[in-house]
């Protein structure tokens, strides 16, 4: 018999590990402790419990894990995109709410503080978000505009002092613990607008989810703007355009096709020991045909999607990353994870419908990674569009 | 404080290690590297000696190039410098040998204090500190797992069967510590990209004034005759009791007559 191949971990069977630098591996590895250590002993409990571990947030500024991407100047990590993707998929391999939480404030809050803000909004914010200090959210989608963005329904006024904003956002990750919403608006010329709203503004409140069967180790809100008055100096000034908004979801979505992997070795990982001690017909159910086959569907998809990631990491560190690629990853990588977690679910038996194992808490959770950011659907049309130059989701 | 710590680098024990078919050691390809656990501690307490006191911490780490990964994992943790030392010649040097070229580097360097991981994980030898101190000439304790820092003593405890045992050493001295002794941090992640950007220093033994004859490959009084995978492990015996009650005779009747460990 052939040689075995030489992979570190059942995961990684195309040796990904060897394209990594010492700082990806290094920043890897501090995640991996980090999880194993504050996040699987507990993710369980809280999940049930619908519990998102705020006490998580310091450390996890204090690791260095939020905005990791974003310059050191500001107090970020200043890590190459690839290390941030490890960092997503190490979070995500705990749970998909604890990734969604580190997404949230660095990619749709951070970085819109970065990319369209002031320098004094940059030096004010920055720092005390990277350190968790600050809690923010992202408030594009409304309650009748989530695949449509255009269709919102947010207005913002402008005053003599400064802007007022009116509406209301749903499935806001983070809503009702956060300090600050990056909130999205049209102007009365119905140009979209992002602003920094202080979330201890009179008029302004957020309403918890509590009905969720999915994400539970996660905060998820409705945020209502009341006559929401805010000063000049809290508008995005680069954040003209509703493509400013989209902006920051290719940042988003760039993250979760990473976090997706991590999810979908959690799940790989504790099916493929299950399967070779469980003991059923006198042989270990891994010497079966079927759950040989659904092993290696899982650890096809995983191999591909991390193919994908790792490459896609290359070309935003070239900058030339093209956000529809960012859709094919985002839509692959979580639909396979979503497939993966299936299957390893079905190899678990009645085992994995329990807490005890994973595979069902990140089923339920890969449904919303599956909707959120773009659905499946939403990136289809998006690939579909790019490579046929026939737009199928105009306006009717 | 100018705190000096020894590290090493060691496989990393989480993955399988394989012995090479020849018996001549283990097989490194494709493991997985890391700072030895024990030196870990090291390295944790004397950031929190830095902290209260002031000082500098500086690590120093015996081995091949590869080595130096170990090193950026304590700058990464937060110390101020690392220090490599690597030479051919010391392909093969015992644990006394690398004692000896330890002791040379620390020697050179300011030290209040110097530490060391209780043993390493991979030969488990619990030599190195001990030797360390006897070349220094340093008092030193080992095992320790509480370290106070007064005026020019330091008052340690050792966990010893059925008590702590409390010692008071003048300062500098060597001390090897326990596991319970701290909790390390993690690696920040601005940590590991200051890490990256440090400048490591590597000696040989040219440098150090050492000869290979005295502390190299040539000079060990220990060389490793064989290695050999530990022995398969045997299935284990399943029972199916009726009952609790039952379950727990069984357990206590395999303790007592076939374990004899009751």
């Amino acid at each position: 018999m052939a040689q075995q191949v030489a992979y570190r971990a059942p995961s990684d069977f195309y040796a990904v590990e060897d394209l990594l630098t010492d700082v990806q591996r290094s920043a890897r590895d501090t995640v991996r402790r980090f999880v194993d250590r504050e996040v699987l002993p507990h993710i369980g409990r809280w999940w049930l419990e619908g519990h998102f571990p705020t006490e998580l947030v310091p450390k996890l500024g204090e690791l260095g894990v939020l905005g990791a991407n974003l310059p050191e100047e500001y107090g970020c990590a200043g890590l190459d995109n690839i290390a941030y993707g490890l960092l997503m998929q190490e979070l995500e391999r705990g749970d998909s709410g604890i990734r969604s939480f580190a997404s949230v404030q660095g990619a749709l809050v951070m970085y819109p503080i970065y990319a369209y803000g002031s320098e004094d909004q940059r030096r004010h914010y920055l720092p005390k978000l990277a350190r968790g200090e600050l809690v923010g959210c992202f408030g594009l989608t409304e309650p009748t505009a989530g695949s449509d963005p255009a269709a919102m329904n947010t207005r913002a006024r402008k005053t003599a002092r400064g802007w007022v904003l009116s509406g209301t956002k749903m499935w806001i990750t983070n809503g009702s613990i956060a300090h600050l919403a990056i909130v999205w608006a049209r102007d009365e010329a119905g140009t979209v607008r992002g602003f920094i709203v202080p979330t201890d503004t009179p008029g302004f409140s957020a309403h918890d989810i509590h009905t969720k069967v999915s994400m539970r180790a996660s905060v998820t809100s409705e945020l209502v703007l009341d006559e929401v008055e805010i000063p000049d100096d809290l508008a995005l000034p680069g954040a003209v355009g509703l493509g400013k908004a989209l902006g920051c979801l290719t940042q988003a979505r760039y993250g979760i096709a990473w976090g997706a992997v991590g999810a979908a070795v959690a799940c790989f990982e504790e099916a493929l020991s299950y399967a070779r001690d469980r003991v059923a017909f006198g042989r270990p159910i891994a010497a079966t045909q079927i759950v040989q086959e659904r092993l290696v569907d899982m650890l096809t998809k995983i191999t591909t999607s991390q193919l994908v990631a790792y490459r896609l990491g290359q070309l935003k560190d070239a900058g030339r990353m093209h956000y529809a690629q960012v859709s094919l990853a985002k839509r692959h990588n979580v639909r396979a994870a979503l497939e993966v977690a299936r299957e390893a679910r079905q190899v678990l038996g009645a085992y994995g419908i329990t807490t005890e194992y994973h595979a069902m808490r990140h089923a339920a959770n890969l449904e919303s990674v599956d909707t959120y950011e773009g659905t499946y659907d939403i990136h289809t049309l998006i690939l579909g569009r790019e490579i046929t130059g026939h737009e199928a989701f105009g306006r009717a | 404080m100018d705190v000096v710590v020894c590290v090493k680098q060691v496989p990393d024990t989480e993955q399988p290690i394989r012995v090479r078919a020849d018996g001549s050691g283990i097989d490194e390809q494709g493991l997985n590297w890391i700072l030895n656990y024990y030196d870990e501690h090291a390295v944790e307490e004397a950031l929190r000696v830095r902290e209260r006191h002031g000082g500098t911490v500086t690590v120093v780490c015996v081995g091949p190039p590869r080595a130096t990964e170990a090193l950026r994992t304590a700058l990464a943790m937060g110390a101020d410098e690392a220090v490599h030392v690597w030479d051919p010649a010391l392909e093969g040097a015992d644990h006394l040998g690398v004692s000896r070229v330890l002791a040379e580097v620390v020697r050179r360097m300011p030290h209040d204090l110097v530490l060391c991981g209780r043993l390493a994980t991979d030969d488990n030898a619990s030599v190195v500190g001990a030797a360390l101190a006897e070349y220094l000439g340093l008092a030193q304790a080992t095992a320790i797992a509480k370290l106070e820092i007064g005026d020019g003593v330091a008052t340690v405890e050792r966990e010893v069967e059925g008590g702590v045992e409390v010692l008071r050493v003048p300062l500098p001295a060597v001390f090897t510590v326990e596991r319970t002794i701290n909790e390390p941090r993690y690696p920040t992640l601005p940590g590991i990209m200051k890490a990256k950007r440090k400048e490591i220093r590597t000696l040989s033994l040219q440098d150090l004034g050492l000869d290979p004859a005295q502390v190299g490959a040539a000079a060990a009084r220990v060389r490793y005759a064989r290695f050999d995978p530990p022995p398969r492990r045997e299935a284990g015996r399943v029972v199916t009791p009726e009952s609790p009650e039952e379950g727990a005779r069984l357990i206590a009747q395999f303790l007592q007559d076939t374990a004899k460990v009751l």
